[in-house]
């Protein structure tokens, strides 16, 4: 390791991932200087849609339009749920200032008063959302009302055909129609990639050129479906000036991931951090951390190994779970490599997975993760909270199945918006 | 697709187009579309018998499609059955000969190591020899030199003549000769009967599982090799079988381990041959004695049972990483008596249930492998004298055909012709094996000309599309796309069929869900669910 200084601050963010990123923003907004570490997060594979709750029970496949009524009665069966242990308001306050530093940042997001809404996804199933990127929201206006619609699929782009689309999404929606396209310049020969496709429309030529390509297509259409490339970093404007040359609403469907939805989401958040003042040392990953009742954390931090410190007076630990590096498995059982707090999980790796991939009941490891106090921290071995200052959030936290319950960025947003709020609560006692 | 792709030029499996469902007769009609059935159908094609065979699901879908894929020299069988072994030495070098393109001929070692059975060792070199199988002794560090992997407590190595052969490859190419020669062929199609007249099988009747379509064919003979099933298809003649079963689970490493098959030197047990194929090493297997048919899945016991074992040979399979298990059934004809799957007889038997007052059927049960052809030659020489026909075999002595449709089992083929051919236009569905556009369309077309629905399963089945690292679940979505894109899927079929493929390698990835496979599975289940809601069945 390198002899450079160790990096001082209040509070240390571990995890780059939607928990972790959100921890940042709002500990920088409660005043504490801020460092996030963390790899690349699993941010890139985001489909850019912030979900509160959309399926309760989730063997029962109850969806719920609106996703307040649902955390009602996921927290009444499911007591130690993480979303019982944080305040509907305190959650209203995440997503404010979550989409607030999305929109300072040409990243608006919409969606219905206090009800989910219905979006078109790659294959043309519908996923129930909260809050829906601008440039995705045409869609689930011109689903609702079953409007004439063009769905557009472009050559060489894998994964996404615009006749999938329409097979499954057709139902009683008998205005859908589909054109495949050749995207302007591209080889027609060639595969494409959404985020050259994405870039290139960054340039009014190129979104000139694709507009009279779309155009004779149009006839009725009052909103027109494209996957999501229209644009990287100014999304909002690319789609405006589209609909302007078009004269029809257009929206996005977000792609297979990792596509261009989690590139803006990843951006967007490192420039909002970084106009905060917080330290961020991406693609850095937390080898090792020490911790002392008396002084705090000493964290070990490096690209490929460890490189620097980091001293911080308090931690909230936000690395994910499998892919995030939170939680690593081997044939006996699930551990947390960074604290070695004790992991909640199923006795045995036969429990740890159902028989059928989509039993709706979702796999028992899915729930496995730390156990919390009410301030957010992990518990130790005897059930006390691990260290004063340190907190958890986000998937990381037991008792939740956030990809069955399609939770994943509420419970982010809300855990994170709780751990944040204690930190800097107990730095405030001193 | 264009010419500038690996498939461009491929002919179909078949060039004879006959609509196989107006085949309403034959001379002989094979139940099982497995090794067996499929050997004994080129067979007869070959003599000039016409034949049906009728599968329930798809080639090679039970034990043919679930082994190791090892082409025995015999030298596993010295002690407990020496003549099998004279069957695989004669069978391997047979095959090495006329089918050499399924065949990778590695070399195979025999190896002890401390705490094995030094008597059984010492008998080894004898017991090949007695049965004319070659066998090298190699000092410990040679063994070590040949194969970096083996453990550093080696006692014994001896060298042999094993080699791996693509099981996939070898039954479609043999389906495709007995095609092309004019045999018929049903998948997906079931047998719900038999309709039977004074002692003799007049017609069997048949349901298409994918279509709901039923029909008879009429046949001079019937022939049961339905494997495991053949219980079940006896029961529906009247015939009672006595036939138990025996589940052996195996593990697919993510890469290839060794050059050679490596054999544990023992009396035949668990997790004791390694056999490498193309890009992956194939550990196992287990021996489970089971009462039913649907538990032919392999589970998380026997995933730690085999890995825990196998690790005494080659202990980085400890530490490995491991992208897929699965489990075959091993019908073994026998007395119930006997406890131990394994002691029953590997050898086949050809039973003629004219003693059981059915003139015209007969079983082929049990075999190995290694010796398809011989099972195919004897069950032919008795379907011949019973027709009456007087032609001799010719699978000894003519190589099997090579079909470009069905070479694309073979992992590593395909990257290497994407690459010469620098097709950038044609889109690489599967990214981890690198399965193209050009070839999925080949393969739906060999699909087509077998007469099955072209679905993700009987697309992974004749390719590598699902065998990699992502297990399917980035390369399923895309080839669904795909499909959907060229007008081959309508309506929520798809999403129904992508469904069941991923419940199908759902089975297999579960034993094996450690380490870095749960990245994959997180990221897997993320999408299909969090995401795409698949698990609700497109509800709203």
């Amino acid at each position: 390791m390198s002899d450079s200084a160790p990096i001082g601050c209040d509070l240390c963010v571990i995890g780059s991932g939607m928990a972790g990123m959100c921890a940042a923003l709002f500990a920088a907004n409660q005043g504490l200087a801020t460092v996030l570490v963390g790899r690349t997060g699993e941010i890139i594979f985001a489909t850019g849609l912030l979900d509160l709750l959309g399926v309760h029970p989730p063997g029962a496949g109850t969806l719920w339009n609106d996703p307040w009524a649902g955390i009602d009665a996921l927290v009444r069966d499911f007591p130690q749920h993480p979303y019982g242990k944080v305040s509907k308001n305190a959650i209203r306050a995440a997503f404010e200032e979550l989409t607030g530093l999305f929109q300072s940042q040409g990243l608006p997001y919409t969606g219905f008063p206090e009800r989910n809404a219905a979006v078109l996804t790659a294959v043309g199933t519908v996923k129930l959302t909260y809050r829906v990127p601008l440039t995705m929201w045409s869609g689930v206006a011109v689903r609702q009302r079953r409007g004439a619609c063009l769905i557009v699929d472009i050559q060489g782009l894998k994964g996404f055909s615009a006749r999938q689309i329409k097979a499954n999404a057709a139902g009683g929606w008998s205005g859908l129609r589909t054109v495949k396209i050749v995207f302007p310049g591209a080889n027609p020969e060639a595969e494409v990639f959404p985020e050259r496709l994405a870039r290139a429309l960054e340039t009014e030529s190129v979104r000139a050129s694709l507009a009279e390509v779309l155009k004779p297509h149009i006839q009725d259409a009052e909103a027109v479906g494209v996957p999501a490339i229209l644009g990287v970093s100014k999304p909002t404007e690319v789609m405006q000036q589209l609909e302007k040359r078009l004269g029809c609403a257009l929206f996005e469907i977000p792609t297979m991931p990792p596509g261009v939805t989690g590139m803006r989401m990843k951006e967007a958040f490192e420039r909002g951090l970084a106009a905060r003042q917080v330290g961020l040392l991406l693609e850095h990953k937390a080898f090792r951390a020490v911790v002392d009742p008396q002084s705090g954390f000493g964290i070990d931090v490096g690209r490929m190994e460890p490189e620097r410190s980091i001293r911080a007076a308090a931690v909230v630990l936000a690395t994910g779970r499998f892919m995030g590096g939170g939680l690593e498995a081997d044939r006996h059982t699930v551990r947390e490599p960074l604290f070695g707090l004790p992991v909640t999980q199923p006795e045995q790796r036969e429990h740890w997975h159902r028989e059928d991939f989509l039993d709706r009941r979702g796999h028992p490891v899915n729930r496995a993760g730390l156990e919390i106090d009410e301030r957010f921290r992990p518990l130790g071995p005897a059930g006390q909270p691990a260290h004063p200052r340190l907190f958890a959030a986000g998937s990381i936290l037991a008792h939740q199945d956030w990809i069955r319950t399609k939770c994943g960025s509420g419970l982010a947003m809300a855990t994170a918006y709780a751990a944040a709020a204690a930190a800097a609560s107990e730095l405030k006692k001193g | 697709m264009n010419q500038a792709s690996p498939a461009g030029r491929s002919p179909p499996c078949t060039s004879i187009q006959r609509s196989q469902r107006d085949i309403l007769e034959t001379q002989v009609l094979i139940i099982g579309g497995g090794i067996t059935g499929v050997g004994l159908a080129r067979d007869l094609a070959l003599r000039g018998v016409h034949s049906v065979l009728v599968e329930k699901r798809d080639i090679a879908a039970g034990a043919s499609g679930a082994n190791h894929g090892l082409l025995h020299s015999g030298a596993r069988y010295v002690r407990s059955d020496p003549s099998a072994a004279v069957e695989c030495r004669e069978e391997s070098a047979l095959l090495k000969r006329l089918a050499g393109h399924c065949i990778e001929d590695t070399g195979g070692l025999f190896v002890a190591v401390e705490g094995d059975d030094e008597a059984y060792v010492a008998d080894f070199p004898s017991l090949c020899a007695r049965c004319g199988i070659a066998c090298k002794p190699l000092s410990a560090p040679e063994a070590r030199e040949l194969e970096p992997v083996l453990s550093e407590r080696l006692i014994a190595a001896f060298q042999v003549a094993d080699a791996s052969v693509d099981p996939f490859h070898l039954c479609l190419d043999n389906l495709c000769e007995a095609l092309e020669l004019g045999s018929g062929v049903r998948l997906h199609t079931r047998v719900v009967g038999f309709e039977q007249d004074h002692g003799r099988i007049r017609g069997v009747r048949l349901i298409n599982d994918e279509t709901g379509e039923e029909s008879t064919i009429a046949a001079d003979l019937v022939v049961n090799a339905a494997g495991a099933w053949a219980r079940e298809i006896a029961a529906l003649a009247g015939v009672e079988m006595d036939l138990l079963y025996s589940k052996g689970s195996l593990l697919i490493t993510d890469q290839r381990l060794t050059r050679r098959v490596i054999n544990r030197l023992r009396p035949a047990s668990d997790a004791d041959i390694l056999v490498p194929g193309g890009t992956v090493s194939i550990l196992g297997t287990t021996a489970i004695r089971i009462d039913r048919l649907d538990q032919i899945v392999p589970t998380v016991a026997e995933s730690d049972h085999i890995v825990d074992t196998a690790a005494a040979m080659v202990p980085s399979l400890s530490t490995t990483r491991y992208i897929r298990a699965y489990a075959g059934v091993r019908p073994l004809i026998g007395s119930r008596s006997l406890e131990n799957g394994r002691a029953l007889s590997r050898g086949f038997a050809l039973l003629d249930h004219a003693v059981d007052g059915v003139e015209n059927f007969i079983s082929i049960v049990g075999g190995k492998l290694t010796t398809y052809r011989l099972m195919a030659e004897k069950t032919a020489d008795l379907l011949c004298r019973r027709l009456g026909v007087e032609r001799p075999c010719l699978t000894s002595v003519r190589a099997l055909k090579s079909f470009p449709a069905n070479r694309w089992t073979a992992a590593g083929l395909s990257p290497r012709l994407w690459m010469q051919a620098n097709a950038t236009g044609d889109l690489l569905l599967c990214e981890c094996e690198m399965v193209p556009a050009s070839v999925v369309d080949a393969v739906i077309q060999s699909i087509h000309d077998q007469g099955g629905p072209p679905s993700l399963y009987a697309i992974g089945r004749r390719s590598r599309v699902g065998k990699g690292t992502c297990q399917g679940a980035f390369c399923g979505l895309r080839i669904n796309a795909y499909l959907y894109d060229q007008g081959r899927l309508e309506g929520r079929q798809g999403l129904t069929d992508l469904r069941s493929f991923l419940g199908a390698r759902w089975r297999g990835m579960r034993p094996i869900l450690w380490g870095t496979a749960m990245l994959q599975e997180e990221l897997q289940e993320a999408v299909h669910c969090g995401y795409l809601g698949l698990e609700l069945g497109g509800r709203l």
